[in-house]
């Protein structure tokens, strides 16, 4: 109950300059010998600008469509009876391996922390997609926001252009949920090009004309009814500002990476989630809060290898070359990448040689913000003992879909168990989940 | 002697194989449509329901001209029990008018409360063909004759369907695949076909038995197998039962007694704290619900253990209903008893579920904060009771329902007013409430405001495939509630880039002399004030007011191309906020 929407003047906020800085207690050598690891991880983060209050905290999920096996991504176990044909390679963080579909992410893991503990109740897709976006089981009272609706509405901070946006989106888009749809994300398809219906589709003189009789037109609409119709409202006036303040912004741009050279663009794959993770960091860098990129095909029931393989290799060059770009930009201070999917599949082979879904024991990559740098949390059993009544035994570490969202907010900013108000009258928190302090630096 | 025994022993074989095909057949055959089953039905004595009009009519019907007009009596008729049934909820809606002395704005036009009508029903505005049939009835009776005319339009039932479908099983996607929502969204089409009573749809869907193939209601059931391997889930099933036929969330009774003093049950005339056991004793009921392979669902015995929340282990659960339960009977199967209870006419809350969806679907807003979340210990609206009253005396009339609805003044009251409206005056009926179109009233509005004719299923072939797909794809983008359709929502910028350039509304407004309104009014309406007024009809839905006659007649008389300034004409009136919302 203590946090409130981030005021955006600075005065609200402490202000570091006025207090003596670890990093300057570190230059003059008073601390070094015996800083602490927690002061350490402080100092790191104070100079990386990560406690800089004025710099806003941005997200990036790359979301897995569909339920990515975690044993052909980020947690196998080759060899033994539940491995399939993936091996094992060596990583850029010590002592972690990843499957060898994924051999240039394997090079920016260092990057990053795995959770190879996730699970869930939630084995359909729709209600896990649910889950794993809002971190609440699907409730037919209430709808739950996403983790970037949850963002923007905390704090105002952010572009001309939606500050919450989802790219090429699968099934479900990040909503606004009892927040408002004012925080659901703006869609867009494949970055190749701008974005879909931002250019006026008539010559200036004739588009302004039209808007001038529309404005004619709601003025007449006004007469009679509630005193401030628009912002009580309708929001119709407002929205269609923002939606030409939009068109005509400079930060549009961003969606467009064929500006980008092409190298940079064949880094990141020839394909729409290529494009659209390009274009996550170029958003990020323009101001936008949260950006969702969605690729899908990893439902595997049947011939699991070649579709996890399939998949792998779109995801492996973009996922590896927005690590790569967000560090070389120093983006990763303060933006959070969290990559995975609704659940993961099942340690044993269906006749069809596919994998199933499978909540309990799915792996979640997380990047940047304070995140640790080459961690691992948690583990999957090598050789599980698949009890239908106690399929837990078979995870360390055990976490849970609500555990990540809160591990997200809280490394964001955000604090995790602050009750909103929501419409029905039920105080909740923006999540029930404990964050996994192991992963944050 | 050989050839004897072959032909015994051939004959024994065959007689084997016939009847092990007997056999199968009548296994499968078990699983399909039964008939006549002997079933409690709790009520006795119906009205007769009113899918023809040409039972006892009003004076109405007399008024009817002859001659010039090729009107159909039945479409100016009305029961005669109607005219007393909506005196009574105005006079009710003005009672409490004066008790909260608000004042009442007055009654809107014709052609307002027929958009009305038409959203409500069928999902888009007028096409400006029904304007100008309606132009040709007295004026009086243009509002009745288009509700008429509706109720037993193809539009609307399908409409209706979708709508219902979308409230009994929702829309998401899991194990209830394309094909088995559909069939049910048929069957439910044709109950608003054949108007059949609700009770009996309700009692249809909660005793469901057989395949989902031959027996499409038994979908209500099969939309929670995900859930429960392959089995009804009674837990989502109790919820769903709750809220659809109820009125009540009583979902977090699922997991824990009421310590919030959200959800009041028992005694309806001493409440007390709704308790887990309610919950799962509604539960219990639907675990007759049994699947039998190539069978279906079939009526089983209630087996249903579970631990409650802090107790030690788990315990045998014996079905239950949470209130009234002496409108309970004793005989029948589970399913059959709790139906009978659901529609049983003395089960207040059931009947004002009902009416509150109703009213929901006609104003496009639940008329409190919900339609499924009415306290059993809560007064409701005085409208609401006596409509619940009719409904049941009514023998669940659905039409009649509707009817009384669209006729009553709260319906048909102004959306402005000469007095500062405040959100107080909506909440009241004192003026109607302005509702924001859902993506398919938006989507089917350009689309109809863009044609001439109505766009039906008599419509072109190309016409009904480029309806079909344009509504889909841009129901998809500009945003689709699902199950939560009736919750209000804010406009997103999405949205209004979609309406000022998207691909829809800029291919229906362009040249196009086969299809489009823009092209037709350019070639075959007169002056330029013609043009203005027919598309304002097209478009809005009204005729335009002087200033807006001669801003756009002069736009249209500086203009170097007409057609383009038709265009234009139409993009204004497509992107305003009164095409947009419900007034």
């Amino acid at each position: 109950m203590t946090q409130q929407r981030l005021e955006t003047s600075s005065e609200a906020l402490c202000n570091r300059t006025a207090h003596l800085s670890r990093r300057t207690l570190l230059g003059a050598g008073v601390g070094g010998p015996m800083m602490s690891a927690l002061a350490s991880r402080l100092a790191w983060a104070d100079e990386k600008g990560l406690n800089d209050p004025a710099k806003p905290r941005n997200v990036i999920l790359l979301w897995l469509e569909g339920g990515p096996s975690q044993l052909e991504t980020f947690d196998p176990h080759p060899g033994g009876r539940i491995g399939g044909e993936v091996k094992a390679i060596p990583t850029s963080a010590k002592g972690v391996e990843i499957s060898d579909l994924l051999p240039q992410t394997a090079e920016q893991m260092h990057l990053t922390s795995l959770v190879r503990s996730v699970t869930s109740k939630e084995g359909d897709h729709q209600r896990a997609l649910y889950n794993v976006k809002t971190g609440y089981r699907p409730d037919p009272t209430l709808k739950h926001p996403s983790i970037g609706a949850v963002l923007c509405h905390v704090d105002d901070r952010g572009a001309d252009i939606p500050r919450n946006v989802s790219i090429v989106p699968g099934n479900s888009p990040g909503r606004g949920g009892y927040l408002g749809a004012k925080f659901d994300a703006f869609k867009v398809n494949d970055p190749a090009g701008r974005v879909s219906d931002v250019k006026r589709p008539v010559a200036d003189p004739r588009y302004d004309q039209r808007l001038e009789d529309l404005w004619t037109l709601e003025s007449e609409f006004r007469r009679g009814r509630l005193k401030n119709l628009d912002l009580d409202r309708t929001l119709h006036e407002t929205a269609t500002k923002s939606a030409l303040t939009m068109m005509s912004s400079d930060q549009l741009d961003a969606f467009d990476v064929s500006q980008e050279s092409k190298a940079t663009l064949d880094a990141f794959g020839d394909s729409r989630f290529g494009r659209g993770c390009l274009a996550a960091s170029r958003l990020i860098e323009v101001g936008v809060r949260c950006v969702e990129v969605t690729l899908g095909g990893w439902d595997s029931h049947v011939t699991n290898h070649s579709l996890q393989s399939s998949a792998c290799e779109t995801l492996d060059p973009a996922l590896a070359s927005l690590l790569k770009r967000l560090e070389e930009r120093e983006m990763l201070d303060s933006t959070l990448l969290i990559c995975g999917g609704e659940f993961g599949r099942t340690p044993t082979m269906n006749p069809a040689d596919g994998r199933d879904h499978w909540p309990h024991g799915f792996s979640t990559l997380m990047a940047g913000c304070g995140i640790r740098r080459g961690a691992v949390f948690g583990a999957t059993a090598s050789d599980p003992k698949m009890d239908s009544d106690r399929p837990l035994d078979d995870v360390s570490d055990v976490t849970t879909v609500a555990d990540i969202h809160a591990t997200a907010l809280s490394v964001l900013g955000v604090e995790h168990d602050f009750e909103e108000d929501t419409p029905i009258g039920r105080p909740l928190k923006r999540s029930e989940g404990t964050p996994i302090t192991d992963i944050m630096a | 002697m050989n050839s004897a025994k072959k032909v015994i022993g051939a004959t024994i074989r065959w007689a084997w194989f016939g009847l092990l095909l007997t056999l199968a057949f009548a296994y499968l055959a078990a699983g399909l449509s039964r008939s006549g089953v002997a079933r409690v039905k709790p009520v006795s004595d119906r009205n007769p329901p009113d899918t023809q009009l040409a039972e006892s009519v009003d004076a109405a019907s007399q008024e009817v001209p002859s001659g010039s007009l090729a009107l159909d009596a039945t479409l100016v008729a009305l029961p005669a029990s109607i005219k007393p049934a909506v005196e009574n909820i105005n006079r009710l809606r003005q009672e409490n008018l004066a008790q909260h002395e608000l004042p009442s704005a007055g009654q809107a036009d014709w052609m307002t409360i027929c958009r009305r009508i038409s959203l409500a029903l069928i999902g888009n505005g007028l096409s400006l063909e029904e304007i100008r049939q309606l132009e040709r009835v007295p004026e009086a009776m243009r509002v009745r004759v288009h509700l008429n005319r509706l109720l037993v339009d193809s539009r609307y039932h399908n409409y209706w369907g979708e709508r219902w479908t979308r409230f009994l099983v929702g829309t998401e996607g899991g194990q209830f695949v394309v094909y088995r929502r559909r069939r049910f969204r048929i069957w439910l089409t044709e109950i608003f076909s054949a108007n059949k009573p609700y009770d009996q749809m309700v009692d249809d869907l909660i005793t469901a038995e057989g395949l989902w193939t031959d027996k499409p209601q038994v979908n209500f059931l099969t939309a929670t197998f995900d859930s429960n391997d392959g089995q009804a889930d009674p837990i989502r099933l109790a919820a769903r039962t709750s809220r659809a036929f109820l009125g009540l969330r009583i979902d977090c009774l699922q997991c824990h007694n009421d310590f919030l003093g959200n959800v009041n049950l028992g005694d309806v005339a001493e409440p007390r704290e709704g308790m887990q056991t309610d919950f799962h004793q509604l539960a219990a009921f639907f675990t007759s619900a049994k699947t039998s392979g190539l069978q279906g669902v079939r009526e089983g015995d209630v087996d249903y253990e579970y631990k409650y929340l802090d107790a030690d282990e788990e315990v045998s659960v014996e079905p239950a209903v949470p209130f009234y339960p002496e409108l309970l009977p004793a005989d029948g199967t589970p399913r059959q008893r709790l139906a009978a209870w659901v529609t049983h006419p003395d089960n207040r809350q059931a009947a004002r579920a009902a009416v509150s969806h109703v009213w929901a679907l006609m104003f496009g807003q639940a008329m409190g904060e919900a339609v499924d979340n009415l306290p059993i210990d809560e007064k409701m609206d005085p409208t609401i009771e006596s409509l619940a009253d009719d409904f049941v005396d009514s023998g669940f009339n659905i039409r009649r329902l509707i009817r009384l609805i669209a006729l009553s003044e709260a319906f048909g009251v102004d959306s402005r007013a000469d007095f500062e409206v405040t959100p107080e005056h909506e909440r009241q009926s004192a003026v109607f409430p302005l509702v924001r179109l859902r993506s398919e009233q938006v989507a089917g509005s350009i689309i109809q405001a863009a044609r001439i004719k109505k766009t039906d299923r008599e419509s072109s072939l190309i016409l009904q495939l480029q309806t079909f797909g344009d509504t889909n794809d841009f129901v998809t983008r500009y945003g689709d509630m699902g199950e939560e359709e009736l919750t209000s929502d804010n406009v997103t910028i999405t949205q209004r880039l979609m309406m000022m350039n998207g691909r829809l509304v800029r291919e229906l407004i362009k040249s196009n002399p086969v299809l489009n309104a823009t092209s037709h009014i350019n070639m075959f309406a007169g002056d330029d004030a013609d043009v203005v007024k027919i598309v304002f009809l097209c478009v809005l839905n009204r005729y335009p007011t002087d200033a807006e006659g001669e801003l756009f007649t002069q736009r249209l008389g500086e203009a170097n191309n007409r057609e383009n300034a038709i265009e234009d004409l139409y993009w204004v009136l497509l992107n305003s906020s009164e095409l947009a919302w419900n007034h």
